[in-house]
């Protein structure tokens, strides 16, 4: 009978797309929100992944995230490396300056400096030039190929050029990417481009330039507060939890791993800001437009057989028989379903990838939109199994 | 006070009723539909159930084929107290026992033909493929052959009803009820829809039922049992020789 509970399903071919569309539709929803959730939420905290080699960074304690940094004093490094089980520690700079370009336009960049002496730090991916180049005068690395790269200059402008003083430049002129020997100013600060770089796309809405930490804190407005944070380096002989303890045991600082900080950073933006649930409405959409339309559509094909239900119980099909009938149709259509709107959605991730478009597919989000697939297919199944239990089978002699 | 209608032949009785009563509704809103039913049916004989609508003809087919339970009473279908069976017991004993032509047919339409007829037979355990194939040898008995992988509502009706009459008969059931079975046919349909069932009625050890309102079948019938108000108030026995029946 179950062989004939899936011809009866794919026969109706209108309620059976419309089925499949509402299951598809729902899982696309579900899974494109909960991986642009993800891509999103993954930026936050993706400049900690960016850095490498480090074993901890060392904090203010009351930090909530690693774009709010609250400057450490210099003597900070010190007491860092003072502790037993440090291999070395790094200073570094992260903050947000205003760049000025040579049309005069003035760009928000987000700037890290990185020790002088390890370049510890240092970006991932070089696009062009060298990381050693930083230690020339007033060099700066920019970074190119990001969403968020908005370095833009006058294209008629030479690389390297200066502007005359009174020279004047059509703002909505001809734009091009920056290149390396492009002077920009920060801070009213002369820096140079020497080389530039790829950087993992952050929640940051500015483009990263790269110095080392000396040149940094000239960028940054004065202050006796300047350094965001210690990277740390622990010793062979010592586990990075022990080191992180000793740290906070002596310092007063906060010292956590590059997982865990990532975790804080993280739980920051689920608590703190609206985005969870913003998406959480999307994604809960997606469910009930499932529910509204793959449940009602599934109820209405039962509805439709329930003469041919009845006559099978008549002619002694057992409830069971016919509510397996049922929840193999219910099952066949929640696995096609979820089958297309996964789909749909990973040749969306694939276009996706590398633009502007946060897009992050876990492995569990297909499962969530399975489980979510699950619950439509189970509702929409156990109502219509509900008229199927209490179908009379004497009804068939009633014409229904 | 039930009057016991018993139609005096040498066939041994197929069904028995005795006072059988079913009433729908409670309290005031309750409707009796059956009264109190006294007949025997005979093996081998076609026994039709006439009478107005709302007479009861369908609650008391509904009974006797094991689909509703009576609230009182006797009744033993081939020696079976139904009352005895549990659900999904009484639910195979209509598997293994009863055949059913209902009046709309209910053929699925995602189904083919054959595979239409041969739900019963899957039903009692039967592979589908060997299903499938009896059903195509049927079909071809009734005159439906190479029409097994059709789909039921590229028929005609007199066809789709050979095939209900089909889905009926391929478990060889003891019993046939049939429900209306010619009134969405034209006469002469319906008179070959009738000669097949009524094939089926002669065997010994089966019984077959029909509920009608159809008056040119009713030379066909062994005994006519004419139901008012929930009571059967006539049991008419169709003599052998009416010229109408002498023509079949």
């Amino acid at each position: 009978m179950f062989r004939f509970a899936i011809k009866m399903l794919f026969g109706d071919s209108a309620k059976f797309y419309g089925i499949l569309l509402g299951l598809g539709f729902a899982s696309l929803l579900i899974a494109q929100q909960a991986s642009i959730f993800v891509g999103l939420i993954s930026r936050t905290f993706a400049f900690i992944g960016e850095v490498g080699h480090v074993d901890l960074w060392v904090f203010d304690p009351t930090q909530s995230y690693v774009d709010e940094p609250k400057p450490l004093r210099t003597t900070a490094l010190d007491r860092v490396r003072g502790v037993t089980g440090v291999e070395w520690a790094a200073p570094l700079y992260k903050g947000l300056l205003v760049a000025t370009l040579p049309d005069g336009s003035r760009q928000v960049c987000d700037v890290l400096g990185i020790d002088d002496d390890t370049l510890a730090g240092g970006p991932v991916e070089i696009v062009s030039g060298s990381l050693a180049d930083l230690r020339l005068p007033d060099a700066v690395m920019a970074e190119v190929g990001s969403s968020q790269q908005r370095l833009k200059f006058p294209a008629e402008l030479p690389p390297g050029a200066v502007p005359a003083p009174g020279q004047k430049f059509d703002p909505l002129g001809p734009k091009r990417a920056v290149e390396i020997g492009d002077i920009i100013e920060l801070n009213e600060r002369r820096a140079r481009v020497v080389g530039l770089v790829k950087c993992a796309e952050t929640f940051v809405p500015a483009p990263t330039l790269y110095t080392v930490y000396s040149r940094a804190i000239t960028f940054a407005p004065p202050s006796r507060r300047v350094m965001s944070a210690v990277l740390v380096k622990a010793a062979p002989d010592v586990t990075p939890a022990t080191l992180a303890q000793r740290i906070r045991d002596e310092t007063g600082l906060a010292a956590l791993t590059p997982s865990e900080y990532s975790e804080r950073t993280l739980g920051y933006w689920l608590r703190e800001t609206g985005i969870p649930i913003n998406f959480g409405i999307a994604i809960a959409l997606g469910f009930f437009v499932g529910v509204a339309i793959a449940g009602q559509m599934f109820y209405n094909f039962t509805l439709d057989n329930l003469r041919y239900f009845g006559a099978f119980k008549a002619m002694g099909a057992s409830t069971r028989t016919l509510l397996g009938m049922v929840a193999l149709q219910a099952l066949v259509a929640g696995v096609l379903g979820l089958g297309l709107g996964l789909g749909a959605v990973s040749v969306f991730g694939l276009n996706a990838s590398g633009g502007k478009l946060a897009f992050k597919m876990l492995w569990q989000i297909p499962l969530i939109a399975a489980a979510a697939v699950l619950i439509i297919c189970v509702f929409a199944s156990v109502i219509s199994m509900w008229k199927v239990i209490r179908l009379d089978p004497a009804d068939v002699f009633k014409g229904a | 006070m039930s009057t016991q209608h018993t139609i005096v032949e040498a066939h041994p009785i197929a069904i028995r009723l005795r006072n059988v009563t079913k009433t729908f509704g409670r309290g005031e809103s309750a409707v009796a539909a059956l009264r109190g039913i006294d007949i025997d049916i005979p093996a081998g004989e076609l026994t039709m159930l006439v009478g107005p609508s709302g007479c009861g003809k369908t609650t008391l087919i509904s009974i006797l084929a094991g689909l509703l339970a009576r609230d009182g009473g006797e009744l033993r279908v081939f020696g079976q107290d139904l009352a005895t069976l549990k659900r999904d017991r009484l639910a195979r004993w209509r598997r293994d026992n009863v055949g059913f032509i209902f009046q709309q047919f209910n053929l699925v339409p995602q189904l083919t033909v054959a595979e239409n007829v041969s739900v019963p037979l899957v039903l009692q355990g039967e592979s589908v493929a060997s299903a499938v194939r009896r059903a195509n040898e049927l079909l071809e008995t009734l005159g439906l052959e190479g029409r097994g992988k059709s789909a039921p509502l590229n028929l005609s009706g007199g066809q789709q009803q050979r095939v209900a009459i089909a889905r009926a008969l391929i478990h060889d059931p003891r019993l046939l009820v049939c429900d209306e079975p010619t009134s969405a046919l034209d006469a002469e349909l319906g008179r070959r829809v009738m000669e097949l069932i009524r094939g089926r009625s002669t065997s010994p050890d089966r019984a077959v039922v029909v509920v009608t309102h159809d008056d040119r079948i009713f030379h066909l019938a062994d005994s006519i049992a004419h139901l008012d108000d929930g009571r059967i108030d006539q049991l008419h026995r169709v003599p052998r020789d009416t010229p109408a029946r002498a023509a079949h």
